[in-house]
């Protein structure tokens, strides 16, 4: 059997080691006003926080959770909190500080649990009053709409699926890691033609062929087409493409872009929790330990934020999962983080703690965590967190989560 | 504005080919819809009945290699010559959908199925469920498509491949006989019931919250099965009722599968419901941001006859803002491939003997690139309709590809592009298309100038 982790790091080091070659040149600092690197994963299905990062210290969790606790037990990280053992690797990152977490965290988004509003709602960053209109831009849109200085790709989504947190007015570049465009110089001239009064299509022409570009520079080689054919056939369907997300994330990062963002699925765990969350755990694992990898020492200035549209129900149901929730948990990872820190406040899992009766009960909102870790990488100032990013947001009292 | 036959096809139907006469008339979109299916003879797809029966097969199979360990050899090569099958009776279901759009003269049909099956989204679960789609809209959307849509939504509600996509199968009621006689692992699941509200019928907008998911669950308890018997209606696992569903009052003590309709034919006729079904049908069909008169009068139409769908598809088509120009919707990767393959002239049975190994290459491939990987939308609310979420660079860059590389992939004769370009576009071809189709160096290129065109690409 292949160890998993040197087969991972292998092909880390492969999507790097042009990136890292003296003939290419160093990260240009000029394309944003900043040089930290933040990364937003986006957990869609709704993470089980409750089992991912377990409160073994409350009295109450371990009859909350008879089955998923006692079938699969957590790693202790302090007196009151354990990992899911999913999470094992990263409790190196957690001891030297470079792993922290934001626990009852929410979006004020409240009581119709529905994923896609919740999805929705969490990459907007505004909109939750009953009613108002929904946001058409994405939060981390905004940001680099208030930013000046900022160049095509200075920000980036990762991958096939829709990404509303980076779409907006600020443009953002868009790609997945096994697309290519390969044209004939006539082909090209007159596709260019052909899109000129149809600013979608041109637009989305001009950058496919620029990424093209940019991704064979950084390669040094061309894979030929049927290559690049199996590859792609292969990562949309294997479980290795959350891997190419980061590694591709990860190449992108140590270049001019500052910015990232990109989603991982499988969290929807109404069954079976107990396989489903493993692998949706394994993957985030992955997917950090591939960016701390391939980001080499710019790890240090960097900040990863996964996020959940809302949590799940504090009971499991009596199918082996659990339902859609309220409060739910956010981590962080990477070297620009205050690590070794459980933020938030915990409100406890009595009956009469839970919101509804049901679920974790939210003591904080999770943008409010995003925000902060804005102002610390990029020093933005909280009145335009407050207002532009996410209209209506107080910050006050939230913890400062970057170093 | 009067009906323009070019627009009308591109728009309601699978686009134009040198074997197709555009429709005349909304009339002539709706009269072969109301007439035979003979796309579904042509290019046949088994109901649900026919994967229950080769799931039963497998899982005997399975039952008696543990019955009989010294068979075990025999019984292997049983079970993999029925999943061998299966693979490849996927690959032609996948196959027969793309060929029934290219060889349709009843396009409005095709397009609607694949407005339902999008509608009421499932996915297949893993292991055999994959190859229960294409049966599961067969059989609950296909049939339906000019009934009324509580006859629709009734057939999908008591489908396994939904009950089992949105964990009903396994919802049990808190107060249920199943429930009291204390099996730890009874517990309600409110997926379906808050799917049902918010994307089949209601919508997310509309007045309803948490209490109403709540009761409708506790309503919908009982509706199971699987992929190897069927729909079943457990009334052990029943709530005792009587609950109450946006205002309304359902069932009594004993739990019965009527009252479940009961609430499905009220939901159906909800005015949100038919304020919600208008406008995503317009949305579908017309325009990102759809004219609130066309919305208005699809569902006033809805209310008007209790959600006869003919009669809905009737206020669509015969509306003025459905019936301009310009195309404005960008064509989805199913959508835009049917379309060339109709456009060049290429026979559905020419996918339909494709293998396994080549359905995936050369269908499923490019559309996952462009996309829409086959049957594998992210959640139960479909596919996006956006024209943004699909022309991204990596998505346009996928289509382009996947035109560029028609031939060398498909072994067809191409075409002149000049004579390709009337037979895709008639008349309504931009003068920057019509440039292009003449300058490029090659036939290969010319083509696929014209299937990348905007033009082309929109619907």
């Amino acid at each position: 059997m292949i160890d998993r982790r040197s087969l991972l790091l292998r092909g880390a080091a492969l999507g790097c080691s042009a990136a890292a070659s003296p003939l290419i040149s160093p990260v240009a600092l000029a394309s944003a006003p900043w040089d930290a690197r933040l990364v937003v994963v986006i957990l869609r299905g709704a993470m089980d926080g409750l089992d991912a990062i377990r409160p073994v210290g409350d009295p109450h969790y371990a009859e909350l959770r008879p089955g998923l606790l006692a079938a699969v037990p957590g790693v202790p990280i302090s007196d009151f909190w354990a990992l899911h053992p999913a999470l094992s690797r990263l409790v190196p990152l957690w001891e030297k500080g470079e792993l922290a977490f934001a626990h009852a965290v929410s979006t004020p988004y409240r009581d119709k649990r529905s994923h896609f509003d919740g999805q929705d709602l969490l990459e907007a960053g505004t909109g939750f009053v009953p009613g108002a209109p929904r946001a058409r831009d994405g939060w981390l849109n905004r940001m680099l709409q208030v930013v000046p200085g900022m160049e095509a790709e200075t920000a980036f989504a990762v991958g096939r699926d829709d990404m509303l947190l980076l779409t907006g007015d600020a443009q953002v570049a868009n790609w997945a890691p096994e697309q290519r465009l390969t044209l004939t110089p006539q082909a090209e001239r007159l596709l260019n033609r052909l899109y000129a009064s149809d600013p979608l299509f041109g637009s989305s022409v001009r950058e496919a062929i620029a990424l093209t570009e940019s991704l064979a520079a950084s390669e040094g080689t061309d894979l030929d087409a049927e290559e690049m054919e199996e590859m792609s056939g292969m990562t949309s369907m294997s479980a290795g493409n959350h891997a190419d997300l980061a590694r591709f994330t990860a190449d992108r990062l140590r270049r001019d872009t500052r910015v990232a963002a990109f989603s991982l699925t499988g969290w929807d765990t109404h069954n079976k929790q107990i396989g489903g969350i493993d692998k949706a755990l394994t993957q985030l694992s992955d997917v950090i330990e591939v960016l701390q990898v391939g980001l080499g020492e710019i790890w240090g200035k960097t900040a990863v934020l996964a996020m959940t549209e809302f949590g799940r129900t504090a009971r499991e149901n009596g199918s082996g999962g659990t339902d859609h929730g309220t409060g739910g948990a956010m981590l962080m990872a990477g070297g620009a983080v205050r690590g070794g820190t459980a933020f938030g406040a915990w409100p406890g899992l009595s009956e009469g703690d839970l919101y509804d009766r049901r679920d974790l009960m939210p003591t904080g909102d999770v943008r409010a965590f995003a925000a902060s870790a804005m102002e610390g990488l990029f020093g933005l100032d909280r009145t335009v967190l407050e207002s532009a990013v996410f209209p209506g947001l107080d910050m006050a009292g939230t913890d400062r989560v970057i170093l | 504005m009067t009906f323009q036959p070019e627009i009308a096809a591109i728009r309601f139907g699978t686009g134009l080919g040198p074997t197709h006469r555009p429709p005349t008339s909304p009339e002539a979109l709706l009269r072969p819809l109301a007439g035979p299916d003979d796309m579904a003879a042509l290019h046949p797809i088994p109901r649900s009945g026919h994967i229950e029966a080769e799931v039963h097969a497998i899982r005997t199979l399975v039952r008696q290699k543990r019955d009989e360990p010294d068979r075990e050899e025999e019984l292997d090569r049983a079970m993999r010559a029925r999943r061998d099958a299966l693979r490849d009776l996927h690959a032609g279901m996948a196959a027969a959908t793309f060929a029934r759009a290219m060889d349709t003269a009843d396009p409005f049909r095709e397009r609607l199925v694949q407005f339902w099956q999008d509608h009421f989204t499932v996915l297949g679960m893993g292991g055999l469920g994959d190859y229960a789609v294409a049966p599961y809209i067969e059989s609950a959307i296909r049939p339906h498509l000019q009934g009324r849509f509580a006859d629709m939504l009734r057939a999908v509600i008591q489908h396994p491949v939904m009950l089992l996509y949105l964990d009903q199968n396994r919802s049990v009621g808190p107060n249920s006989v199943k429930a009291r006689r204390g099996n730890q692992m009874n517990g309600m699941n409110e997926n379906l019931a808050r799917e049902l509200l918010e994307l089949h019928t209601l919508g997310v907008g509309a007045g309803y919250d948490q209490g109403d998911v709540r009761q409708l669950a506790e309503l919908l308890a009982g509706l199971g099965g699987n992929l190897e018997n069927g729909f079943r209606f457990f009334v052990d696992y029943g709530e005792p009722g009587p609950e109450t569903v946006v205002g309304r009052s359902y069932g009594r003590r004993d739990p019965k599968l009527e009252d479940i309709h009961a609430v499905l034919e009220d939901l159906s006729v909800h005015p949100e419901t038919a304020r919600h079904m208008a406008r995503k049908l317009a949305v579908h069909f017309v325009s990102d941001v759809p004219d609130p008169a066309l919305v208005d009068h699809m569902a006033a139409r809805w209310a008007d006859t209790g959600g006869e769908l003919m009669t809905v598809y009737e206020a669509l088509l015969e509306h003025p803002s459905a019936q301009e120009g310009p195309l404005q919707k960008a064509k989805l990767p199913f959508g835009l491939m049917t379309s060339a393959f109709r456009a060049l002239g290429l026979d559905g049975a020419r996918l339909t003997a494709l293998d396994a190994p080549r359905v995936r290459r050369l269908l499923f491939r490019p559309l996952a690139a462009m996309g829409q990987p086959w049957q594998r939308p992210l959640g139960p609310d479909g596919w996006p309709e956006a024209a943004e979420r699909w022309i991204t660079p990596q998505g346009l860059a996928a289509r382009i590809t996947w035109a560029m590389d028609l031939t060398r992939k498909l072994e067809i004769e191409l075409p002149d592009p000049r004579d390709f370009l009337t037979h895709a576009l008639g008349t309504i071809a931009s003068e920057e298309t019509i440039f292009a189709a003449h300058a490029a160096e090659t036939v290969e290129d010319g083509v696929a100038l014209v299937i990348c065109s905007p033009d082309f690409q929109r619907r």
